[in-house]
């Protein structure tokens, strides 16, 4: 019961955080209310027994990812131009795609329930085959690395081609410019 | 529990629609990126959520322990933060040269300059 009070509060922080990402204009208090939030998500998931996903989250989401924006806003400058008008349309927008969502999670098992399709299906095959299939207790990386392990190679294909796409993007220029300057 | 049963669904409704919503009102290419990001971590807690069960434990197994809490969310998660970061470092690696080309970051901004051409 205490954790599902906990989950509650820290919910609740986390409407609080969005909300205050909205309303401020200075690009840095935003960067580090996302850093609030990305570990608030990462104290979400513990209390919810995704204890990989919370170091994960708290090391790359609230870590890499801040460093990346302030890096980001150190460049190309601080402070957000305030809207001329009303965003009427945008939150028309937001409230009808929320609605819609809504609806959609009326026919959802309730949080927490156990008979549900998704519990019944593969997961239970992998709770109990993989200690004698692969040998070590944590489940998450059983999976993660030796049943899955191609989809992690192509993970890691996918995060070179990030690093390739950043070098392409804003290293090529940087080094025609130095040729100019000898030149 | 049946009060609360659809709470964390709805909430990650708003934190979702939050993230929506700062990418398409605010006209600053890296605000737009960080509700990307909200957008992100929301859908995160949103399958974190559909993998718990009530009583279990996380998904190490040891003695004594019956029932587990889902580990293939976990899994699909692990892999969704990565991929997710490295499209927001592409995504403002994109703004920075931008701001290079146009030397302005407001939507408004670019496409004047768009125009003027």
């Amino acid at each position: 019961m205490i954790a599902e009070i906990i989950n509650v509060v820290l919910l609740g922080l986390l409407v609080i955080t969005a909300v205050a990402a909205i309303r401020l204009h200075d690009l840095f208090a935003v960067v580090m209310v996302f850093g609030i939030y990305s570990f608030l998500a990462a104290t979400v998931f513990v209390v919810l027994d995704a204890v990989d996903v919370a170091f994960t989250e708290a090391a790359v989401g609230a870590g890499i990812s801040t460093i990346l924006m302030l890096a980001t806003i150190s460049l190309v400058g601080r402070w957000e131009r305030r809207p001329a008008h009303r965003p009427f349309l945008p939150i028309l927008v937001v409230v009808v795609t929320g609605g819609a969502l809504v609806y959609g999670t009326l026919d959802m098992p309730n949080f927490g329930e156990q008979s549900t399709p998704v519990h019944e299906h593969i997961a239970p095959y992998y709770l109990e085959q993989s200690k004698s299939d692969i040998g070590i207790p944590n489940v998450v990386t059983s999976v993660l690395a030796s049943y899955r392990g191609y989809d992690t190679l192509g993970e890691l294909t996918v995060i070179f081609t990030a690093g390739i796409g950043v070098l392409g993007i804003l290293g090529i220029r940087r080094r025609r410019e130095e040729k100019n300057s000898e030149g | 529990m049946s009060a609360l049963g659809l709470y964390n669904y709805w909430i990650v409704i708003f934190l979702m629609m939050t993230g929506f919503y700062v990418v398409i009102s605010s006209g600053n290419l890296v605000k737009k990126i960080i509700g990307l990001s909200l957008f992100q971590a929301s859908v995160f807690i949103l399958y974190i959520s559909l993998g718990k069960i009530s009583n279990g434990g996380p998904p190490i197994l040891r003695e004594g322990v019956e029932l587990y809490s889902n580990p293939l969310p976990h899994v699909l998660i692990l892999t969704a933060i990565v991929v997710g970061v490295s499209t927001t470092a592409l995504g403002l690696s994109l703004v920075v040269r931008i701001k290079e080309s146009y030397g302005a970051v407001e939507e408004e901004e670019i496409h004047r300059q768009d125009e003027s051409l």
